[in-house]
């Protein structure tokens, strides 16, 4: 890679940490990526500390409140053929969100092999995903507001922080999926209408994974956290 | 005359080439690793369901959930976005910062011990 660099006529760039100095240091552009993959990490980097504020916070009720905090397990539990599974329905969330990531991953890798048609269709089965992921947790929202009787202010199971914790994180975490879903449309338009072999770069379609691959780890950090914890 | 422009044409091409697999155009690599990567993400989701499936207790139960998440988490940033690729300087600028919620974290930690203990002390007791 290094020395595919050096044909257009210029050195290759230093590497290790001389390479850091002399990005930082050089009166130049910074990260010799495509501005739109930059930007889209420093966003994605004030998301980590929204996400991270809300779980800290998350965190600190679970520890102060005195009240006993109610069992996801048990909470999130599919009644099935008269038997309990518990999580069921975040697992199968888990799964379509990963698969979603996966085929985003190989959606990027068609747009560089400029091959359009696998690549819209890919991008629009992530969305399909996503929004399917967004279907579930309408249902899971309203079979905890209806039949479990979850507030924000309160629940029958145990500490009243449980409601708000859960809505505000998971729904905070859906409107990204949505925001996403929209933006995967958006884009999947474009590259079928042809623009970006018009611009003669498929970077925003990388870009545009790149958010997606962020609502996954996001998600990572919540099943964890909030629904195994 | 032919030999300039034939090597003309190659240099050209030689350029193309190293825009679109330069650190300008973006990443491209074989579809085997997203497709192992994509298979390991779900053996470790499979995994960490396990833990809540079999009801696994006290500090094996939140050292496996860690390890998995961070697992998870690691091969999601370093192959899906490609961060295992990008230059030094643009990881350091996205995975530095990060730390210092490490201490937002600890201090919460500190705090929310504290107010339970408060609480527990003056309403609970």
């Amino acid at each position: 890679m290094a020395q595919d660099a050096s044909i257009a006529g210029q050195p290759a760039p230093l590497e290790g940490l001389s390479g850091v100095a002399a990005d930082w240091s050089g009166d130049k552009q910074a990260f010799p990526v495509h501005w739109g993959k930059a930007m889209m990490w420093i966003f994605l980097l004030s998301d980590t500390f929204i996400f991270t504020c809300f779980l800290t916070s998350y965190m600190n009720v679970r520890i102060s409140t005195t009240a006993t905090w109610p069992d996801p397990s048990k909470v999130f539990a599919l009644h099935i053929a008269g038997q309990e599974i518990p999580l069921l329905l975040i697992a199968i969330m888990t799964m379509v969100l990963i698969t979603s990531s996966g085929t985003m991953a190989l959606a990027v890798n068609y747009g560089y092999r400029r091959d359009r048609a696998k690549t819209m269709a890919l991008m629009l089965a992530t969305a399909a995903l996503g929004a399917s992921f967004v279907g579930m947790q309408a249902f899971e929202w309203t079979n905890l507001i209806v039949n479990e009787g979850v507030r924000p202010w309160g629940n029958p199971m145990g500490a009243a922080q449980f409601g708000s914790a859960f809505f505000m994180i998971t729904g905070f975490h859906g409107l990204h999926v949505s925001a996403g879903v929209v933006y995967l449309c958006v884009i999947a338009r474009r590259v079928w209408t042809g623009f970006y072999d018009r611009k003669g770069s498929y970077a925003t379609v990388e870009v545009t994974g790149l958010y997606w691959h962020f609502v996954d780890l996001v998600w990572v950090f919540i099943f964890a956290f909030f629904y195994l914890w | 005359m032919n030999d300039v422009a034939a090597s003309e044409t190659v240099h050209e091409q030689k350029a193309h080439e190293s825009a679109d697999q330069g650190h300008t155009e973006g990443q491209q690599h074989p579809l085997g690793i997203y497709l192992w990567i994509w298979a390991l993400l779900f053996v470790f989701s499979t995994f960490s369901y396990l833990v809540d499936y079999f009801q696994l207790h006290g500090l094996l139960r939140w050292s496996l959930i860690i390890l998995f998440m961070l697992v998870k988490a690691g091969l999601i940033v370093a192959i899906f976005m490609h961060m295992r690729w990008e230059r030094l300087a643009l990881k350091f600028a996205i995975l530095i910062p990060p730390l210092a919620l490490l201490i937002l974290i600890g201090l919460m930690a500190i705090e929310g011990t504290h107010t339970f203990i408060t609480r527990w002390a003056a309403f609970v007791r």
